[in-house]
């Protein structure tokens, strides 16, 4: 059988007989090789006085995109001011080419974009805008989130399964990837500063160094940027992908409030978790650096603990852990934010949730500064 | 001055055989998930050039059998013949043929929600041709003008569409190559009684113009008695029947009696 054969290349000659110049059309007009036939069009040469006779009794097959080019070619042969008339037509394709008579495309624009001033302007004041945009959509949630909160009163409304499904996911489900990495940086911040405080015969202050800088610093800020990228990303592509099904307006025509089943258990979870997971950050990263102050730098155990401490006190571990909830705070609102900005479209899903995770980590960051100058300034 | 009319042959646009013979067949297909069997051992032949509709109760597995034709679901056991060639030992190439040369519109509509209508039409063209574009514009909005979707709609995107612009856009990107073959999952659900019958007239059209051979699912009875020249029942894992509405309507069997001579089947008339 025949279904996929070769297709002949389409070919068109000009014979000029008694008053008329005849266009025989040969080959294949179908879509595969319709670039071939309309350069052929176009390179043919006519004269204006004598009736034009497109002939298409020898094509072999004709689809929609060889029928445009021939009746697009005839079309423009007329307006140069000659007379057109298409023979060989069988009853299917004079109906073909009927339906293409209707048929009058907008003229072509290719789509080009030049850098502007103007345009320039215009792009950052839109992202100006968008800032601004953002601000209000954070507040409005942060003030929802605000007049739900007397579910505390009434703890059958608090949803307390949803939140506990939402912690086993934020909490439980990042605890071995959370201790694992802690782990590797305390190890890598003992092994590199005992490398340069041994020169000095100092290496006894890597116990203080790791010791401040995990507990005070380093334990709140990576868990909470693995927490960002964890699950930050999966609430906003959860309620990214809900919004783009109508599942969100659904729950509002079933009169539920999006902030109290939606955000609120996600929020809470997340606050709950990230305090306890840099509990466990803390741990695994003084664990960490304690096998590397044995191993690496001959500091035993018993040494390490009695070092620490005299380095550290609660307060150092309480300052790290003080920060946890606002992060997560930060973290919840931006991704539930993100994912209520998303639209119809797939792109729209990836755009929202990239920027959710750009947002929660550069935020969290700058909450950490702040928290910074405000410690230094009461002297903790 | 007078036209050289041809002869009233049914067009054949590509490759169609005259003899009518199957353009796609389907024999001793099984096809089942984990221990749930929900095809065995069917057989089907869709003909050059007609409208196959589909009919069968929810869940007996229609869409199972096109994606298993689509090669979206593996099959168990059985030979899928499309355009004469094997799908299971086709090479590279072949295959990609085969799918330059059918189109699909799936129930959903399945446009690329990032792309406008415009370039979702021109996504087959793009990746399979080397076209101007120019060409590609005006193609583009040509297949629209055919389905019958204004030209104001080439630059809107999927989620700007109401539900029966999707069905439309959809098909105008099935017909983006003119295929031969057209796969269409329940193109008229939906749409309310007057789109749908104009869908179907657009469907009769298309296939009478351009000679495509159409494989509908469809439970719309209106379709089943206006445009489809067979119709298919899948049953009891199987194709139970197949024939013209005609024979449907004096078959004996107790489902396709209740479907075509059933309480709403009667109504309609």
């Amino acid at each position: 059988m025949a279904f996929l054969e070769k297709k002949t290349a389409p070919g068109c000659k000009v014979i000029e007989e008694d008053g008329l110049q005849r266009v025989v059309l040969s080959g294949d007009w179908v879509i595969n090789t319709i670039a071939q036939g309309e350069a052929a069009l176009a390179g043919l040469v006519l004269s204006k006085d004598l009736l034009t006779c497109i002939d298409v009794a020898s094509v072999g097959t004709v689809d929609t995109s060889g029928a445009w080019v021939i009746h697009r070619w005839r079309g423009s042969l007329e307006f140069g001011g000659r007379r057109v008339q298409i023979q060989g037509l069988t009853n299917n394709r004079r109906s073909l080419f009927e339906e293409l008579e209707h048929h009058h495309p907008p003229n072509y624009k290719p789509e080009r974009q030049l850098f502007s001033l103007v345009g320039f302007l215009e792009n950052t004041g839109r992202q100006m805008e968008d800032i601004w945009k953002d601000t209000l959509a954070i507040l409005h949630i942060l003030g929802s989130l605000g007049t739900v909160l007397t579910v505390v009163l009434q703890p059958r409304r608090l949803r307390g399964i949803s939140v506990a499904v939402q912690f086993d996911r934020t909490c439980i489900g990042a605890v071995p990837i959370v201790a694992l990495m802690s782990f590797l940086i305390g190890g890598i911040v003992s092994q590199q500063g005992g490398f340069y405080l041994r020169q000095f015969g100092a290496e006894i202050y890597v116990v203080d160094l790791a010791g401040v800088l995990v507990l005070r610093e380093l334990g709140v800020i990576l868990t909470a940027i693995m927490v960002a990228g964890r699950s930050g990303s999966a609430f906003t592509a959860e309620i990214g992908a809900m919004r783009m099904r109508e599942e969100i307006d659904a729950l509002h025509v079933i009169g539920l409030s999006v902030t109290e089943t939606l955000i609120l258990p996600r929020i809470l979870a997340l606050m709950l978790a990230l305090p306890a997971l840099t509990f466990i950050s803390d741990i695994a990263s003084l664990f960490g650096s304690g096998l590397v102050a044995w191993v690496y730098l001959d500091i035993p155990p018993q040494a390490f603990i009695s070092l620490l401490h005299l380095a550290i006190s609660v307060e150092t571990l309480l300052v790290g852990l003080i920060k946890a909830p606002f992060m997560a705070l930060i973290v919840g609102l931006i991704s539930c934010v993100e994912g209520l900005k998303v639209s119809g479209s797939t792109d729209s899903l990836g755009y929202h949730t990239t920027m959710s995770v750009v947002k929660a980590i550069f935020l969290v960051i700058v909450v950490d500064g702040v928290f910074a100058i405000f410690f230094a300034s009461i002297g903790i | 001055m007078t036209l050289i009319s041809g002869e009233e042959a049914p067009l054949s646009p590509s490759d169609l055989p005259e003899d009518g013979s199957a353009i796609l067949s389907v024999r001793n297909i099984t096809v089942g998930f984990g221990s749930k069997i929900i095809l065995e051992n069917l057989d089907l032949d869709v003909r050059a050039g007609e409208i196959l509709g589909f009919v069968g109760g929810s869940g007996t597995g229609k869409s199972v059998l096109m994606r298993t034709i689509l090669g979206l679901t593996p099959k168990r056991r059985g030979e899928i013949r499309v355009f004469g060639h094997d799908f299971a030992d086709m090479d590279l190439k072949t295959r990609q043929m085969v799918e330059r040369r059918w189109g699909v519109l799936f129930q959903q509509g399945a446009l690329f929600s990032s792309l406008t209508v415009k370039q979702n039409i021109q996504v087959p063209m793009r990746e399979h041709l080397d076209l101007p574009p120019k060409l590609m514009d005006e193609l583009a909005t040509l297949k629209l003008e055919l389905v019958g979707l204004p030209q104001d709609a080439a630059d809107k995107y999927p989620a700007e569409l109401s539900g029966g612009m999707i069905k439309r856009a959809s098909l105008a990107r099935a017909l983006a190559l003119d295929p031969d073959l057209v796969f269409l999952d329940e193109p008229t659900s939906g749409l309310d009684p007057i789109g749908a019958s104009a869908f179907d007239k657009l469907i009769a059209n298309l296939s009478k113009t351009l000679g495509l051979t159409v494989y509908m699912v469809t439970h719309d009875l209106d379709s089943l008695h206006s445009i489809c020249d067979r119709i298919a029942v899948l049953g009891d894992k199987r194709v139970l029947a197949i024939g013209t509405i005609e024979d449907m309507m004096v078959h004996n069997h107790p489902w396709i009696e209740s479907y075509f001579r059933g309480e709403r089947a009667l109504r309609r008339n």
